[in-house]
């Protein structure tokens, strides 16, 4: 398979995959860091290089209740946001998701207000994660791109039809300029195919209602249905991930090992910082030490079973959010993970570190910091803190 | 094809009752809504105004309307149908309307297959939560009708004042009581705030003796190209209180009286569709309904009065902008 070599940032290479998908129909409003993607789709319609219909709808709500009705409609829709624009839309989240429409939503992370903040962090995904969408987190743009291509089979899959967000790291992921490389647009049409629902609005001669009114008799089912589909999404995550890797080389799962497989110490990471994790373990394993980094790629479905096997051996765990849950005891990832941990009966040591809140810095020297202080853990050397905060001003 | 029936083709329709009986019913019996229910005689007889080639995609915000007809797993509408949310009805038939546009342009339906888009929201989604979504739908020009069934409250839920409610109307988040006359402010104009986007057609209408003007307008609006506003009062025989068989007489004495005229606003010219011959007093419109039964308490004479003064004034604005 040829591929391009180009240099270009997060932003930039969704916005070349939707070039290449050519969706039918996306609307969208502008949100800090994610508008650069309308901005950039609607360019290329300007310039006829492809021929979407653009909504330039009056607020992410109706972004998501347009997409809602285009999808229903029989329409390859996806639309992009950011931060309150997610939590605008958050009820209709959940109606794409119970409605069992196949949208693709870019997520480009930023932190939620309060106070107002426009740098990334985790909050705005994370408070979305019981919407019923399953979410991907990429750490680069290269990342960023590959898994906007791969979702659309997965949710247009008969055994899915679920939405998918696609999530990337705001200005981090977003703005910066890296390399990547980019697939030809035919190769990429035909991996993604064309949309072709099982009933929609528009099929002539075959009405359809969608959004009843259920009552307790029927609404239960409909609800476990939803869940049974999450998790069947497992096994098309990871078959989609195969076909894309003989087209692109380049491999997927639920999460990257990067240097785990006799390691001491874990950090347990999501999206770009999983980058700086993996240069301080260059560092320290030059030094000796065996640490490694196990970076979570698909949040929803939560692979539980899967982290389980992947993190049984290692003597202490360094689980990162950068969202706070506001529960007096941990943020998110430092909730489920130690749940299915617990479940699988791996018993291990764990700090649930919290980083990078409305875009503060998170370092190679604060990793190193968070191995020290896990050997000592391990060791019987100091009490494991359960929720602790990294690089917070010290005056 | 999509809107061949210009305006003036669509004034030549017949519209007499007789015949647009004859149309097959889209909203079919066996529905939950109320016996005297105005909002489902309104919806029939807008959907009798498409024609009979031709398909839809029926909308719906969250209301009596929508928990009442698609009650999984029954459906009482014909054609396809979505139901989203309480807000968004506008944005929501915006994007199904906009994926026909999409799919039509990419070969991927039919031809000589023609659908229609039109949705329903009570006052509550249409005037105050869905204002936004509506707002939005009809300044981006898609090719839709927004047809609000106006019944002066928030219905569904127990009759609540909405922005549509009428001034003094006793509901149950404006008591009338010892300290309260009932809701005390002005309803809002929606009729002419749509108007005011400028949009190729919004009309008012109600339940008319012959139906004439609601099947009429219902036609324009559907088969005028772009947006479309019809706002069609529709009583409620629980919330206004009134003796159900009374429907008909107390939409005559709302157009009578001028509390709700019938009028047009058609590619920008304003017009009467109905002038009274004698305007009759607004406590003819206000005596047989119970939410209004405190104005006519000794004393509240001053509440009666003012009522009529903001009646005269609007009825006064309304005959200045269809006379320029």
């Amino acid at each position: 398979m040829k591929s391009i070599r180009e240099r270009m940032s997060g932003n930039e290479a969704v916005a070349y995959a939707i070039r290449q998908v050519n969706p039918d129909v996306m609307p969208a409003f502008p949100i800090t860091p994610s508008t650069e993607i309308p901005q950039m789709v609607s360019t290329y319609i300007a310039n006829g290089e492809i021929d979407t219909e653009f909504i330039p709808v009056e607020s992410e709500h109706s972004a998501m209740s347009a997409a809602i009705g285009s999808e229903a409609a029989g329409a390859r829709t996806m639309t992009a946001t950011s931060s309150a624009g997610l939590a605008l839309m958050w009820e209709e989240l959940l109606l794409a998701a119970s409605n069992r429409l196949p949208l693709v939503l870019t997520l480009v992370n930023r932190t939620l207000s309060g106070p107002i903040n426009i740098n990334c962090d985790h909050s705005d995904g994370m408070g979305t994660r019981d919407t019923g969408w399953i979410q991907i987190y990429a750490e680069n743009n290269q990342e960023a791109y590959d898994n906007y291509i791969q979702a659309f089979p997965i949710a247009e899959d008969p055994r899915v039809h679920l939405p998918v967000m696609v999530c990337q790291d705001g200005f981090i992921t977003s703005h910066a300029v890296e390399n990547i490389e980019l697939l030809e647009d035919d190769p990429v049409r035909e991996f993604v195919g064309t949309y072709q629902p099982e009933e929609f609005l528009l099929n002539p001669g075959k009405p359809v209602a969608v959004g009843p009114y259920s009552v307790s008799n029927y609404a239960m089912e409909a609800k476990k249905a939803q869940e049974d589909a999450m998790e069947q999404a497992g096994e098309v995550i990871l078959e989609v991930a195969e076909r894309f890797e003989k087209m692109s080389g380049r491999r997927y799962g639920f999460f990257e090992e990067y240097r785990t497989e006799d390691a001491d110490y874990i950090m347990l990471i999501m999206g770009s910082a999983a980058g700086t994790a993996k240069a301080a373990v260059d560092e320290l394993r030059e030094e000796g030490w065996k640490v490694g980094v196990l970076k979570l790629r698909v949040f929803r479905p939560f692979p539980a079973k899967q982290l389980t096997e992947a993190l049984r051996g290692c003597r202490a765990l360094a689980i990162m959010d950068r969202c706070e849950s506001y529960n007096g005891c941990c943020g998110p990832l430092g909730m489920e993970v130690p749940a299915a941990l617990y479940r699988n009966k791996v018993m291990l040591e764990s700090v649930n570190y919290i980083y990078g809140l409305a875009g503060r810095d998170f370092t190679v020297d604060h990793v190193k910091d968070i191995f020290a202080e896990l050997r000592e853990v391990a060791d019987g050397r100091m009490q494991a803190p359960q929720h602790k905060y990294i690089n917070l001003r010290s005056e | 094809m999509s809107n061949v029936n210009t305006t003036a083709t669509i004034e030549k329709e017949d519209f007499s009752l007789r015949t647009m009986l004859q149309r097959p019913e889209r909203l079919t019996p066996g529905h939950r809504m109320c016996a005297g229910c105005g909002a489902t005689i309104g919806v029939r007889a807008v959907l009798r105004a498409l024609h009979e080639g031709d398909r839809a995609v029926i909308g719906n915000a969250t209301g009596c309307l929508e928990v009442s007809s698609y009650m999984y797993p029954y459906t009482a509408w014909e054609d396809s149908y979505i139901h989203n949310a309480f807000e968004n009805a506008g944005a929501t038939l915006s994007g199904v309307e906009t994926a026909y546009k999409a799919l039509r342009k990419r070969g991927r339906l039919p031809e000589k297959e023609n659908f229609k888009f039109i949705t329903f929201g009570g006052d509550g989604g249409t005037y105050d939560i869905g204002f936004q979504s509506l707002s939005g739908a009809m300044e981006r020009g898609h090719d839709m009708v927004y047809v609000c069934y106006d019944n002066g409250a928030y219905m569904n839920t127990g009759i609540q004042r909405s922005s549509a409610t009428p001034m003094f109307a006793d509901t149950t988040t404006t008591p009338a009581g010892k300290c309260s006359d009932g809701k005390i402010q002005y309803r809002k104009d929606l009729t002419a705030i749509i108007a005011e986007h400028h949009v190729p057609y919004a009309a008012q209408t109600t339940l008319t003796k012959d139906f004439k003007d609601l099947h009429r307008k219902a036609a324009k609006a559907i088969y005028t190209e772009g947006p479309a506003f019809l706002n069609m009062m529709t009583p409620c025989p629980r919330g206004w209180r009134y003796e159900t068989s009374q429907i008909m007489e107390i939409c005559r004495l709302a157009v009578e009286t001028c509390y709700w005229p019938l009028f047009e606003v058609d590619h920008g010219k304003w017009s009467l569709s109905y002038e009274p011959k004698n305007k009759l007093p607004i406590e003819d419109f206000l005596r047989p309904q119970g939410r209004f039964k405190h104005l006519f308490k000794p004393g509240n004479e001053h509440l009666l009065a003012l009522f009529q003064e903001e009646v005269d004034r609007r009825w006064e604005d309304l005959q200045y902008l269809c006379a320029r």
